[in-house]
């Protein structure tokens, strides 16, 4: 193990010295940094020509000039990073611009991540298990259509109705009847197509998924949901404990009845917590309380759970957990969307979805106006995002499950009399997630660098605006910061993803 | 595509053959492909748009071959282009600004058809879109092509050399792989179009010499697995050649996979090459491409949304019916995908047949008839070579 990670190591250090080398010498012949002086009119352009030389070793070749930039970079290895200065951007050291642009990419594409993964592994289940259905081919045809569109297009489109159509409809929130009957008709369809069964238990779930998602959306209309969106405890006990129900259901199933008994009791104590907590966090409004509270709520589920459980604890503390941690995410929702009046009247005129850059400049306000600001900018992008990552991770999903659903255990499985639910999670899933697992470590390390362009249409300062800015103006040492980073986190992910396929999988080993 | 494969030939299986296989009798592993391509509806549906849309964008405006791509102005003010010029039947060209008719409004009209003077309208300048949109569809075309043509040699040479032989040769190329795979290929795209741009012929070309990554890791692991089968250990003790070996026994088996790979790589430049253009590091102006011009006008969405629409439309044609003629061959040439009906409507089928009422489904094509789509994505990591391919067979048991 230790001998084949040392040998991977030593053929990324060298895949990462020549990969570099290319990178720097081919940006080099291809820029001028020297451009916009040589154009400039200042009486001082000499100077300023020959200074610029100076800082950036013009006057050597760039294959020289590779070497010295090595040189400051193999000083990495003893925490002292020196990636050479950025001339686009006044002199600023590239480590010290790289800091900033990573953060919010980062963010960026965390959040994409985890919502592809959510969603594609979701949809990409549902497909297998309702294979050859209308919903099935529906999602086959939508992701050969998603493979085939360019994301900028889908930005833009995406600008125009998921942000500028969508705040003229969120400044005047008036829920039309074609809106309910279309929302009806969509999620009628598709609850029909997923259910299944004779004619008419489909027609039954059509017509209760119809009244269902178009009764919510004229009830929210009607009580002026969309102008002042609030979740209020009415909600947290609604969606609490239908997570309880929801999530035990598919870990356990309903008939551990403790394990249900568990989850809906950390939603009591959530509940019964829901005032006392609105103090703590109008007082406290820090990022550590936040975490400290995430921690505990995962804790309350665990002790919940053992104390509940009896002869499944460790089932029963599982499932709490994870309804213990939703419930409590659903209360931080609650307390951001409290500020959300007083955030309609500060921002500018535009509207709430934010299409600009990932804050919104010399806003003033405590945490969670900047939770809401945040997520305001985050939307759109992470949509665009998303979108490709979605088809991929359904794609695979589906393909994934549908070949163990083939393979003998299952069917041993379904012999022994278990339950479909049995069958699925515990022997199917486990399994077939294990491919998806290193495709998703692998698509990471690929999304850091791919997001430039959805950076771009954004206005979004981060890593692929760094790429962007420096290619133009030939800022080469910004353009080897931005592959340092995304060249380096590419090979570590790619390691990750070959150590966690055999991590998971035993039948493969690693050398 | 002259495959002819020993083993998978419809042999004289007696009782044990099926259906299917009767319906197959007789024919070369060439012809099934091909039988079940020209099948597949979509697929063909698409190819006919496809080879539709080519015929559209190369006559109608005439194409330029050579040349530099820079207008000049002559004598009386009128542009023209540097290099061969061939004429199409679309009277505009592409880089002329005409008077602003109706706004820049297109003048296209379905019921009744006809294409008035600016089908798919103007621009701010009056240049005409019908006939941007044709040239940036023959670049993203020309592109598509070049980029499939020469991931599709190298890719195949070094996967293969790296397949067969092994040892050091191959641990090199890997390498060299992997050096290619980590620089974003929008990174390296960004760089050759800041230095080869303004030509997509040029762009494709080195596009396409860093496209090829996937498809050579995949050619790698096939030949690594055929390799080790018995018809080439068969073909070597009868004396052939290595060149032999590789281009009449291995290569043949790997078709399948270089071909479908190669199709989706194609969609994937389409893509790419819009993307880089919008970037404003692929083709140039004066010359144009699709993502050029959305990346032009994206600001003016609101007013002239047609600017917008209709090239980005083309792009995803193209890009749409590559990926289903993709699929469609994946499907023609994967032997394990027989038939892509469910299980209830192969039944009903097999009920309604009277001399048949006593023959119970065969289980075996059906019940695994999906075939996993793992193939349609770039190497899954370490997938494709588990331990235990070689270490199965019987010879290597005590």
């Amino acid at each position: 193990m230790l001998t084949f990670l040392l040998r991977r190591l030593g053929a990324i250090l060298l895949v990462l010295l020549v990969a570099s080398f290319i990178v720097y010498t081919l940006t080099a012949i291809g820029s001028d940094p020297l451009r916009d002086l040589r154009a400039s009119s200042a009486p001082n352009r000499d100077e300023q020509i020959a200074y610029r030389i100076e800082i950036l070793n013009l006057d050597l070749p760039p294959v020289i000039r590779y070497f010295t930039w090595l040189g400051g970079a193999a000083q990495c290895l003893i925490l002292q990073c020196d990636l050479g200065l950025s001339y686009t951007r006044g002199n600023q050291p590239v480590t010290e611009a790289l800091a900033s642009a990573a953060g919010s990419t980062i963010q960026l594409v965390t959040a994409a991540t985890i919502i592809a993964i959510l969603v594609g592994v979701t949809i990409g289940i549902l497909t297998a298990l309702r294979q050859y259905s209308g919903f099935d081919y529906s999602v086959t045809f939508l992701t050969f259509i998603v493979y085939s569109l360019p994301i900028f297009w889908v930005a833009v489109l995406l600008k125009e109705f998921g942000a500028i159509r969508f705040n003229e409809f969120l400044a005047d929130p008036n829920v039309t009847w074609l809106a309910v009957l279309i929302t009806g008709l969509i999620s009628g369809v598709v609850f029909m197509s997923l259910l299944g069964g004779s004619w008419k238990t489909r027609l039954i779930t059509f017509g209760s998924a119809f009244v269902a998602a178009g009764g919510l959306l004229w009830f929210l209309g009607v009580t002026g949901w969309f102008a002042t969106p609030t979740v209020g405890i009415i909600g947290v006990i609604v969606t609490g404990v239908g997570a309880a129900v929801g999530v035990t259901a598919i870990s356990t199933g309903l008939a551990n009845r403790r394990a249900l008994l568990a989850s809906l009791i950390t939603v009591a104590i959530w509940i019964a917590l829901y005032f006392p907590l609105q103090y703590l966090f109008f007082y406290v409004p820090e990022g550590w309380m936040l975490v400290l509270l995430g921690i505990a709520a995962i804790g309350i589920g665990i002790v919940v759970g053992i104390i509940v459980g009896g002869d499944g604890k460790r089932e029963a503390a599982r499932t709490a957990a994870i309804v213990s941690f939703i419930t409590f995410f659903v209360i931080v929702i609650d307390r951001v969307l409290l500020v959300y009046p007083d955030y309609v009247q500060r921002i500018p005129q535009s509207g709430v979805i934010a299409t600009i850059g990932s804050r919104t400049p010399g806003l003033q306000g405590d945490m969670w106006f900047q939770i809401l600001d945040g997520f305001s900018h985050l939307v759109l992008p992470t949509i665009a995002l998303a979108v490709v990552s979605i088809a991929a991770y359904t794609r695979y999903t589906r393909s994934s499950l549908l070949e163990v659903m083939n393979q003998d255990y299952v069917r041993t499985a379904r012999a022994k009399g278990l339950t479909e639910r049995t069958v699925v999670v515990r022997h199917a899933m486990r399994n077939a997630l294990i491919p998806i697992a290193t495709i998703i470590a692998f698509d990471i390390g690929a999304l850091i660098g791919g997001a430039v362009i959805t950076e771009t249409i954004f206005a979004w300062k981060g890593m692929g605006s760094l790429f962007v800015d420096g290619l133009e103006k030939g800022d080469v040492n910004l353009v080897m910061g931005f592959f340092v980073v995304t060249g380096v986190l590419a090979v570590i992910f790619n390691l990750i993803a070959d150590l966690l396929y055999s991590a998971l999988d035993p039948r493969i080993r690693v050398n | 595509m002259a495959t002819s494969l020993p083993t998978d030939a419809p042999q004289d299986r007696g009782s044990e053959q099926t259906i299917e296989q009767k319906a197959v009798a007789g024919m070369s592993q060439g012809a099934l492909v091909r039988r079940r391509f020209f099948r597949h509806k979509l697929a063909m549906t698409a190819l006919i748009v496809l080879v539709l849309i080519i015929l559209l964008a190369f006559t109608s405006v005439g194409t330029v071959i050579g040349g530099t791509g820079s207008l000049q102005a002559d004598a009386s003010g009128t542009l023209t282009i540097n290099g061969w010029r061939i004429e199409g039947w679309w009277p505009l060209n592409w880089w002329t600004a005409y008077p602003v008719v109706n706004g820049g409004a297109p003048t296209i009209t379905w019921w009744p058809f006809s294409l008035g003077e600016h089908p798919f309208g103007q621009d701010t300048l009056g240049k005409d879109v019908f006939a941007q949109v044709m040239r940036g569809t023959q670049q993203s075309i020309t592109v598509m092509f070049l980029v499939g043509l020469v991931s599709l040699v190298v890719g195949v040479s070094l996967g293969a050399v790296s397949g067969y032989f092994r040892g050091w040769s191959d641990s090199l190329i890997m390498r060299f792989t992997d050096v290619i795979i980590i620089i974003p290929i929008i990174v390296l795209g960004s760089i050759m179009g800041k230095l080869f741009g303004g030509n997509a012929f040029v762009f494709g070309l080195f596009l396409g010499i860093l496209s090829w990554t996937g498809l050579a890791r995949l050619v790698r692991g096939d030949f690594l697995s055929l390799r080790e089968r018995e018809f080439v250990d068969a073909a070597r003790v009868a004396g052939a050649s290595n060149a032999r070996i590789i281009f009449r026994h291995i290569l043949p088996n790997a078709v399948g996979v270089i071909i479908v790979n190669t199709t989706l790589l194609m969609s994937a430049a389409v893509l790419t090459e819009a993307a880089l253009s919008f970037l404003g590091f692929g083709i140039q102006y004066p010359d144009v491409s699709l993502g050029q011009i959305i990346s032009e006008y994206r600001e003016a969405f609101r007013t002239r949304p047609w600017l917008f629409w209709w090239p980005g439309l083309f792009i995803i044609l193209l890009a749409l019916c590559i990926n289903f003629i993709g699929d469609g061959l994946r499907d023609a040439f994967d032997p394990r995908q027989q038939a892509k009906t469910s299980r209830r409507k192969a039944a009903r089928a097999v009920a309604a047949i009277p001399s048949v009422q006593a023959v119970t489904m065969v289980e075996g094509p059906t019940s695994e008839s999906d075939e996993p789509y793992s193939d349609e994505f770039t190497d899954l990591g370490g997938r494709s070579g588990p331990p235990g391919g070689r270490g199965d067979r019987p010879g290597d048991q005590p």
